[in-house]
């Protein structure tokens, strides 16, 4: 991990705008223990966005770009939606190309790079909103399972098509009156989790991103097991504020309350055997390294 | 002054190019463009289009191919599949349905890889949305479409009218006559969609089942040479690897903008494309010799055509001129870019413009009444559709008819 990529040669630094000095001196590209801690003051973790204020897709936006292992190696594809607004303001590669074909996309380019790079990794990370993944893309969303493709999904559930203006979707809860659901959704929230467990993913997390660690953890533990074993599928609830009527500050609130015992997004993961066995091994790997920089430390002290 | 830039070797994006003269791992050649295409020594092969759409894609350096069974472009997805199993291509799989294949090859041409997809009738229409984002995002794929009727109840026979919905998708189209020229522009397709100064997707079209299921001799190089491979450094947007910073687009995205400046860069893409399209002229006309081939244009009758619409009226041109009535011929080899003044200087000494096509759209006629000078000149037709063969006896009729030349057939349906 290095800023290398990033880092201007000297020659064009003085002209380079001091923005982009800015992001290339607070990058976290090249930090092996980078984290949504880091928010606020890297640069790269999204300054500025142009979604609605409060929108919790901005914050799970800021977690994800934040806990990603290997950004200098990432490449996004995203769809049509809100996330798409996003897009153009992050530090790493990002495709859009149409709305619903995300995972097509991303299983050509996963493969492309993985033949390109063979001794390098390159992670492939979708990121949709429920429309794109669940209703137009749903499709290339679970072939993309069967097949085994090795990248992660992740699906900004907001429970509506947010950037048309509030239209059902098939993550929409049963019963909420939405523009075209007249007189209500009539059938249940579409069980994606269970549908992708059942598909071939080896590590699945539905969650809200009230709690940022969380958000983190289940991050890492997906790109590394798409990386290492098959698809993996994290589906985020993201409330659209505007759409539900609630004001930039309730976001929040809005994920704890569903997120309480009884509520549809009590956390869930699902997690193959063989997954199971390389988080075990990666995190007592951390565990290790942190251990020996502890040791690392204390002797520095001990003999300064 | 700026200060000299200091370039270390490292930070310097290396082109994955290979050299020409070294091998492949399938003990290939890799060859200069213009020893392979106008040098080598070819020796002739007799077979079925599909096959020559194999052994193009044998030579051409494919990173990934991505397939889907539709006829008459079936048996060439599935000859590229035995070429990935005998480790010519480096990826090959089944997608969906042709819209997620589009998608996959615009993946993969994304992450820089030469990507070669087939498709036909239903499925270039099913995967219609993807291809002006290929054209927009700038992705030099190439889709050979092995044209088949898309109208219902279901035909799975030859029709050219698909070609007409291609039209302003922001591809490069090339019409393939025979399965020699099938051949030539595969090849010679790759090299002129990705010149960075184009850099566009490209549609080979042929006639299915004409071209794609009937035998016949090509002139082939030896399939121990191939092309140098795609550079995707070369691109003139960045490739998706992240070998090269990533850049903050715009501050504010313009989809949700209804202001001066959005309109503006819209429009102005959609023009880059066109002029993209434009500026392959100049290698194409080199590669392909022109983008027409003309006979005898001094007449005052000239058919002018594409695909295998130009074999039947070549034969209908040797019966016409039996009976004493001299034809001129004007073969166009690419509908994008539209060969406009070359047709307009060929066709200017002649009263009568014929346009024989097998569709009822007649897309070729109009564009070609579009752009000559006094277009009552051309006659849209004869049409074929839905599978139909054009008999060069029928073009000859309608000839004649036209002529008011009287013909022995139709006194015989009195
Ligand atoms: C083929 C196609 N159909 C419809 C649309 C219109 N469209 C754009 S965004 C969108 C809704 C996106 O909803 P979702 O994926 O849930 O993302 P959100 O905006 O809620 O984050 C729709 C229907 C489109 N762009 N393309
Ligand atoms: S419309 Fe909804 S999802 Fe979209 S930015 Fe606004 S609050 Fe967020
Ligand atoms: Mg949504």
């Amino acid at each position: 991990m290095s800023k290398e990529k990033i880092t201007m040669t000297e020659g064009l630094a003085d002209i380079m705008p001091p923005e982009y000095q800015e992001l290339v001196a607070t990058a976290t590209y090249g930090k092996e223990d980078r984290g949504w801690k880091d928010i606020g003051s890297s640069k790269e973790l999204i300054e500025q966005h142009s979604l609605c204020a409060g929108c919790p897709e901005s914050i799970a936006f800021r977690y994800i770009l934040a806990s990603l292992p290997n950004p200098e190696d990432t490449i996004f594809v995203g769809s049509t939606g809100c996330t798409s607004l996003v897009f153009p303001h992050v530090a790493v590669q990002n495709i859009h190309s149409l709305f619903g074909n995300q995972n097509a996309i991303a299983s050509g380019l996963k493969r492309a790079l993985a033949r390109r790079y063979p001794d390098k990794v390159k992670d492939v990370v979708v990121l949709a909103g429920d429309g794109a993944t669940v209703d137009i893309g749903l499709d290339m969303t679970m072939q993309s399972w069967f097949r085994q493709e090795k990248f992660t999904t992740i699906c900004f559930d907001n429970e509506l098509y947010a950037n048309t203006g509030g239209q059902e979707s098939g993550l929409m809860q049963k019963g909420f009156v939405a523009k075209m659901a007249p007189s209500g959704k009539n059938f249940d929230k579409v069980r994606l989790p269970e549908i992708a467990r059942e598909a071939g993913c080896h590590y699945i997390a539905m969650l809200t991103v009230s709690k940022p660690g969380r958000v983190e953890k289940a991050l890492k533990n997906a790109i590394m097991v798409a990386r290492e074993i098959g698809p993996t599928y994290l589906q985020l609830y993201t409330p659209c504020i505007l759409e539900i009527g609630k004001q930039s500050m309730e976001g929040l609130d809005e994920m704890k309350e569903s997120e309480e015992i009884g509520g549809r997004f009590v956390m869930k993961e699902y997690i193959s055997d063989q997954a199971q066995e390389l988080i075990d091994t990666l995190a007592a790997e951390e565990k290790a390294r942190k251990k020996a920089a502890k040791a690392a430390k204390t002797k520095k002290t001990v003999s300064a | 002054m700026n200060k000299t830039v200091d370039r270390p070797k490292d930070r310097i994006i290396r082109s994955q190019h290979v050299k020409l003269g070294t091998k492949n791992k399938m003990g290939q050649t890799y060859t200069d463009i213009n020893t392979m295409f106008f040098e080598v020594e070819r020796e002739p092969s007799f077979m079925t289009g599909s096959e020559v759409i194999r052994q193009a894609v044998k030579v051409a350096s494919v990173g990934t191919s991505v397939a889907y069974p539709i006829t008459p472009q079936s048996e060439a997805a599935a000859l590229i599949g035995e070429l990935y199993a005998e480790g010519y291509l480096e990826e090959y799989f089944r997608g969906e349905s042709e819209f997620a294949v589009m998608g996959q090859c615009a993946g993969a041409a994304f992450g820089g890889h030469r990507v070669f997809t087939t498709t036909a009738g239903p499925g270039t229409l099913r995967a219609m949305e993807n291809f002006p984002m290929w054209a927009g995002s700038r992705l030099p794929i190439q889709v050979c479409v092995t044209m088949r009727g898309v109208n219902s109840p279901l035909s799975i026979q030859p029709d050219t009218l698909e070609a007409h919905y291609l039209l302003e998708t922001g591809m490069l189209m090339w019409h393939a006559e025979t399965a020699q020229d099938l051949y030539d522009f595969i090849l010679k397709g790759f090299i002129v969609a990705e010149q960075p100064d184009v850099h566009i997707p490209i549609a080979t079209m042929c006639d299915g089942f004409f071209v794609t299921h009937t035998k016949d001799t090509v002139m082939l190089p030896p399939d121990d040479l191939c092309l140098p491979p795609y550079d995707p450094y070369k691109s003139p947007v960045p490739c998706m690897d992240m070998e090269c910073p990533p850049v903050r687009m715009m501050r504010d995205p313009f989809v949700m903008k209804s202001n001066y400046i959005s309109y503006s860069t819209h429009a102005s893409w959609q023009q880059e494309i066109r002029a993209a399209i434009e500026r392959s002229r100049k290698h194409t006309i080199h590669l392909l010799d022109g983008l027409i081939d003309v006979h005898n244009i001094d007449r005052e009758i000239i058919m002018v055509a594409s695909g295998t619409a130009v074999s039947q009226s070549r034969e209908a041109i040797r019966l016409l001129e039996e009976e004493g009535i001299k034809v001129g011929l004007v073969k166009i080899k690419t509908i994008r870019p539209f060969p406009h003044e070359e047709i307009k200087e060929a066709t200017k000494r002649a009263k009568h413009i014929f346009v024989p096509e097998f569709n009822l759209a007649g897309w070729l006629a109009r564009e070609i009444k579009a752009i000559v000078p006094n277009n009552e000149r051309v006659i849209a037709g004869p049409h074929v559709a839905g599978g139909m063969t054009m008999p060069s006896e029928v073009i000859v009729e309608e000839i004649k008819k036209y002529l008011g030349i009287e013909v022995a057939s139709s006194d015989r349906r009195n």
